[in-house]
């Protein structure tokens, strides 16, 4: 089954941290990722870019709105998530526990709801 | 009522709760296998005290003030659900239940039923370990679904389907006689060393509830080798369980940096607790055999003769696992003996076990392979190696301040290399 994890965390910490910490937490990023590449279970994964640099846009009665920041304003953002196919949930719970935002954020787990079934 | 009332009857219904659940759980639930009725009741019977123990004060016996009205709040249950001949029966049952404390400390604890209960073959073998601590313990579902990584709402159902089965398989209370006492208690100690396994995971304490399942692990493992004080194997789990509990504290240092056990402060280890592992491991020692927990708790003893010697004696933690080895063919005992070769014959014959067990699925996302491969390709000199395993180790970490360490380890050896 597939789950997506859903990173969130406080954009601003990341911005606290000095150049040899962010190197660490980087380097923890990058062997967590690793690390679901040679348990044959990652899909996908990708970092986004802070949220000062969201756009949204929607539709309302007829007339596209756009407008600058992101939809939600909250404390703790969307940062990045991981797509993994994993035999169940539990299974899906102990790599998000692995992941480094575990740690420093909240790791959201979710199934996905394939288009075609209900 | 006061605050300080209310606070000292909190307290003290806190008190029987942890002293008494799983006794009372057992009573009410000894005849009609209805666990998950017994406990719905006790609830209500925890929820009538701190109503009334503050106007009231606290009874002189407030187990047997939980057990009378708790008896009560089953037998309007019964009434409610159940019609008939069975209805009468159970109603009968319940009227004969003792409420009496003093005759119901007289009688074989029936906690031991239940662990037993809890640990049958007819339940999930993961699944034994939570339902102890919610039935003998009292622990909520979302509690013990966080210490085990599982959804509150999933460990919910399953501890409720597990409820169902003991009622509907008739699962009984008894303890097993003599020739099937010795298989069905691997299952208790089993679940019982799980439950601190979890608790021991969460090396900050930084969680307070899961903290507190290592002391219940521990709690619970007391209870068993004080009812099965001639069972060598419970005493052995006691005092592995006592012999790393002991160590709790020395694996954080002040700025809470990780300190392997190779670099902890024996003067930090909680000497008494040790003492008290020693003296159990004696003990456990003369009632013969020797079982996995007694080995285990022997391979602890060899390393805590470090705060004597000043260095652990390999050769016997070698030996131990040696014996591990041939007991349980767990990989996990292999992955400890290469690392026990390692300190005795060098890196080379440690690596070489490690390499044997490369293949074993059930090591391949398993940390502590990767960071024991890791040190040993590092002593051994291979450092480009090394750097690859440390780099596995982190990436399957849970614990950020172990990831923070393996990365220190794998940054010092790059530094080695270059000019």
């Amino acid at each position: 089954m597939e789950y997506m994890l859903l990173l969130f965390s406080d954009e601003t910490g990341f911005e606290k941290l000095n150049p040899s910490q962010v190197g660490e937490a980087l380097a923890a990023y990058r062997a967590y990722t690793e690390a679901l590449q040679k348990a044959g279970v990652l899909r996908n994964s990708n970092r986004l870019r802070p949220v000062n640099s969201a756009t949204t846009v929607r539709l309302t009665s007829g007339k596209t709105e756009v407008l600058n920041g992101p939809f939600a304003e909250t404390r703790e953002q969307l940062g990045g998530y991981y797509l993994i196919d994993v035999p169940d949930l539990d299974s899906a719970l102990s790599w998000a526990a692995r992941c480094p935002g575990a740690s420093h954020g909240v790791v959201e787990v979710r199934p996905i709801w394939p288009m075609g079934s209900y | 009522m006061s605050v300080s009332d209310a606070s000292e009857a909190a307290r003290a219904a806190e008190a029987a709760a942890r002293r008494s659940y799983g006794r009372l759980v057992a009573f009410l639930a000894a005849r009609t296998h209805d666990v998950a009725g017994a406990e719905d009741a006790l609830s209500e019977a925890f929820a009538a005290a701190l109503a009334d123990w503050p106007l009231h004060g606290v009874p002189r016996t407030p187990e047997a003030w939980l057990l009378t009205v708790a008896r009560r709040k089953r037998v309007d249950a019964v009434r409610r659900q159940r019609q008939g001949e069975e209805a009468a029966a159970q109603l009968q049952w319940l009227a004969d239940l003792v409420a009496d404390p003093d005759e119901a400390q007289a009688l074989p604890d029936p906690r031991l039923g239940l662990l037993f209960a809890c640990a049958h073959p007819g339940i999930d073998r993961g699944l034994r370990a939570p339902l102890m601590l919610q039935v003998v313990l009292g622990f909520d579902a979302a509690t013990i679904a966080s210490a085990f990584l599982v959804a509150p709402v999933t460990m919910g159902q399953r501890l409720s389907r597990a409820k169902a089965k003991i009622r509907q398989a008739g699962i009984g209370f008894e303890v097993p006689q003599r020739d099937a006492l010795r298989e069905r208690l691997d299952a208790v100690l089993e679940a019982i060393y799980a439950a601190y396994a979890e608790g021991w995971s969460d090396p900050q304490g930084a969680d307070a509830r899961r903290r507190n399942l290592a002391d219940e692990a521990i709690w619970l493992g007391r209870l068993l080798a004080s009812l099965l004080p001639d069972e060598g194997e419970a005493l052995g789990l006691l005092a592995l369980m006592l012999h790393a509990h002991a160590r709790r504290d020395a694996r954080r240092d002040a700025d809470g940096a990780y300190v392997p056990l190779s670099e902890q402060d024996p003067v930090r280890w909680d000497a008494p607790m040790i003492d008290e592992a020693e003296a159990l491991l004696s003990r456990a020692n003369r009632c013969g055999g020797s079982g996995r927990y007694q080995l285990e708790a022997a391979v602890q003893s060899a390393h805590a003769v470090r705060r004597l010697s000043g260095r652990a004696d390999w050769v016997a933690i070698e030996q131990l696992y040696d014996a591990l080895c041939a007991l349980t063919g767990s990989p996990v005992a292999a992955l400890n003996r290469a690392v026990a070769l390692a300190e005795t014959r060098g890196p080379a014959a440690g690596l070489e076990v490690l390499d044997a067990l490369a293949d074993d699925t059930r090591l391949a996302d398993y940390q502590p392979y990767w960071a024991a491969r890791a040190e040993l390709l590092a002593r051994h000199g291979d450092v480009a190696s090394a750097q690859d395993a440390f780099h596995r180790a982190v990436g399957l970490e849970r614990d950020p301040a172990v990831r923070r360490f393996l990365q220190q380890r794998a940054a010092a050896l790059r530094g080695l290399t270059s000019p």
